[in-house]
């Protein structure tokens, strides 16, 4: 059984400090952290390969030659190898180009059974590229996972929703986009560390090598425009108190609700 | 001249920071005031390969190096001296002395548990009459056949009671002073071995200082480690490896210490603004800074000179006087700083501050340092 895990290296948000007279973040200085949800999508992966024999787990990245580090940390706690894109012409890539070249790397591999993702990245917040990995691969996709059992031949998965869940069962193989809640990620051991950084676990492979024409990807292969980007300005709201009994209270935010139109 | 890190021990780092706040340092106020021996820790580390971190893969070992270790220790030690202690003698002192002086077959037998950490290690040498005057221990082994007959007691030994091989000194020979010392390996199930009183510490609360009573304990003669009468220089010179790691343990605590204080005076308020503000108190965190970076680079000085198989004895003991004595300086400053919050329980420096005494005293006393030093200086 082939399973293969999509990870992204992205700054460690809570490290991130903010430039007070810009506004803007400071990345020098932080560190590189797997995607805490794409570390769930891993752990999912490892367990089924606790489980079960003859199980390899790929991990895959697409990023700048330092996202390695990212992949010797997935192999370190537990993953066969890593995969990782690296290419100028991959650059700039928005959501869809960085799924069409995962998916185009995930052809190249070959055969799978299941493809893991993190519901989505702490840095871009857009919770696609999972599923249009799975659109590229014209394959079944059960987003949102907080628990999962392994079939025989199919998954039965626990679909979190807003204020509920699904019991959704697809057959291998699919896509699986993973939620915090569907496991507590393991640590690298130290043996693992030291193990990882041994030989070529890690191949890394350009648009050439997967056959990708360029036009495809990166900057050219992006229908998304960053128009402007902003910190938004902290408007600091009047501060009134409803006082009285707790109906009092009640009505009296209501009022003040119909009175701002928001019910 | 290169201060960086291997990317191995970057990594390491990065790992043993998010293993300590995530797994230990949720616990260690806890298992401080109960006195509670934190198994649970022991089991996690040895999932991870944490408890054989400078061993060979093949000796159930991690594959790592002295430096590696150093961090580990470092970082457990943020949080919870208890832990890194613990971590430290069985490494460094148990593990250390079989990898070194053992046999094969002990390599085998005891080595691969222990670093594996399926089983926990102890070293025992001090007796009540001789703590820093080693040479004056009065346990007792008499070859008899195939064995060792072992009489007497040892006291203050970490993990004692909770490890289940120890490293236990006694004379082979009475006649001949130091060189008629002998180390052996002790299983804890071995007939006439028990466990006596508990310590009840100041600090380090939750690990197990016990003393360890030998009657007529019997121990097969493939147990004696390194060669009859010379217990001495296997004490000696583990001893010299154990020092580099309390080294980081207290520097692990004073760098804890100040972490928990500049969080704190960013945001506790007085005549309107965040301690942090006034310089006579700013003064304070940058010779504390500064003298913790300097404690900093005497113990990695230390473990690199172990890893590159250069001499490492002053290099050791400089490291744990410096660091030891930084530990104690920076956390009772730390807990000026928190004022009367930093005497109180609910805020982790007062511990830190307790922990850190005994680096000044175990493995050696401030004053064996200099001793150390001296000899080494003026020689």
């Amino acid at each position: 059984m082939n399973i293969i895990v999509c990870i992204k290296q992205v700054p460690d948000t809570n490290e991130v400090k903010i430039d007070p007279d810009k506004g803007t973040l400071i990345r020098e200085g932080v560190p590189s952290i797997i995607n805490p949800d794409d570390k769930n999508a891993l752990e999912e992966a490892l367990r089924i390969k606790d489980e079960y024999e003859d199980v390899r787990v790929i991990a895959l990245s697409m990023g700048p030659a330092q996202a390695e580090l990212a992949l010797i940390e997935a192999v370190a706690m537990g993953a066969d190898e890593g995969i990782l894109l690296n290419d100028k012409a991959f650059a700039g890539s928005d959501t869809w180009a960085t799924s069409t070249a995962l998916a185009e790397a995930i052809k190249n591999i070959g055969e799978f059974d299941i493809i893991f993702c993190g519901q989505q990245a702490i840095d871009g917040d857009t919770g696609q590229v999972g599923p249009q990995i799975a659109e590229h691969l014209n394959i079944p996709q059960i987003t949102y996972v907080e628990g999962l059992k392994l079939e025989a031949s199919k998954v039965r998965a626990k679909r979190r929703l807003e204020d509920g869940y699904f019991i959704i069962e697809a057959e291998l193989p699919l896509l699986i986009t993973a939620t915090k809640a569907l496991n507590q990620p393991r640590y690298p051991s130290i043996r693992g560390i030291y193990e990882a950084f041994k030989g070529d676990r890690i191949k890394v492979l350009t648009a050439k090598d997967l056959g990708i024409e360029e036009y495809k990807v990166g900057l050219k292969g992006s229908p998304t425009r960053v128009s402007r980007s902003f910190t938004p300005e902290l408007k600091a709201g009047d501060l009134v108190m409803i006082e009285g009994s707790p109906k009092e209270q009640a009505e009296g935010l209501i009022v003040k609700l119909r009175e701002a139109r928001i019910i | 001249m290169d201060f960086t890190l291997s990317k191995e021990q970057e990594m390491v780092r990065k790992v043993m920071k998010e293993f300590a706040e995530k797994e230990v340092k949720p616990i260690a106020a806890d298992i401080d005031k109960r006195g509670r021996f934190p198994r649970e820790n022991v089991e996690k580390m040895a999932k991870y390969n944490m408890l054989g971190i400078p061993f060979p893969v093949e000796y159930g070992g991690a594959g790592g190096d002295d430096m590696a270790y150093v961090i580990a220790v470092e970082e457990i030690s943020k949080v919870c001296a208890t832990t890194g202690v613990i971590l430290s003698a069985h490494t460094s002192l148990a593990c250390w002395p079989i990898f070194t002086y053992g046999t094969e077959e002990q390599k085998q037998n005891y080595l691969i548990p222990l670093a594996r950490g399926e089983k926990l290690g102890a070293f025992a040498l001090t007796e009540p009459n001789a703590g820093t005057d080693a040479a004056g221990i009065q346990t007792v082994a008499v070859l008899d056949g195939n064995n060792y007959i072992l009489n007497g007691s040892k006291i203050f030994i970490t993990n004692g009671g909770q490890a289940d091989i120890y490293i236990v000194f006694a004379k082979t020979d009475k006649t001949k002073g130091t060189r008629g010392i002998s180390a052996f390996i002790v299983e804890k199930d071995r007939p006439g071995f028990s466990i006596g009183k508990i310590e009840d510490k100041m600090g380090i609360r939750a690990s197990s200082t016990a003393e360890l009573i030998f009657r007529d304990c019997i121990i097969p003669k493939e147990n004696l480690l390194g060669k009859e009468g010379k217990g001495f220089k296997i004490a000696m010179s583990t001893l010299d490896g154990g020092r580099i790691g309390i080294a980081a343990q207290a520097l692990g605590i004073g760098e804890g210490a100040l972490e928990e204080t500049i969080k704190f005076i960013k945001e506790r308020q007085q005549f309107g603004r965040p301690l942090a503000k006034f310089q006579g108190l700013q003064w304070m965190i940058a010779d504390m800074a500064t003298n913790l970076e300097a404690a900093r680079l005497l113990v990695y000085r230390a473990a690199f000179n172990k890893m590159k198989g250069l001499p490492y004895n002053k290099e050791a003991a400089m490291a744990k006087l410096f660091a030891a004595n930084t530990a104690m300086d920076v956390t009772t400053k730390c807990v000026q700083l928190h004022g009367g919050y930093g005497y109180t329980k609910d805020y982790p420096v007062e511990r830190m501050m307790r922990d850190a005494k005994i680096t000044e005293i175990y493995e050696g006393t401030s004053q064996v340092q200099q001793m150390v030093i001296a000899a080494n200086v003026l020689k």
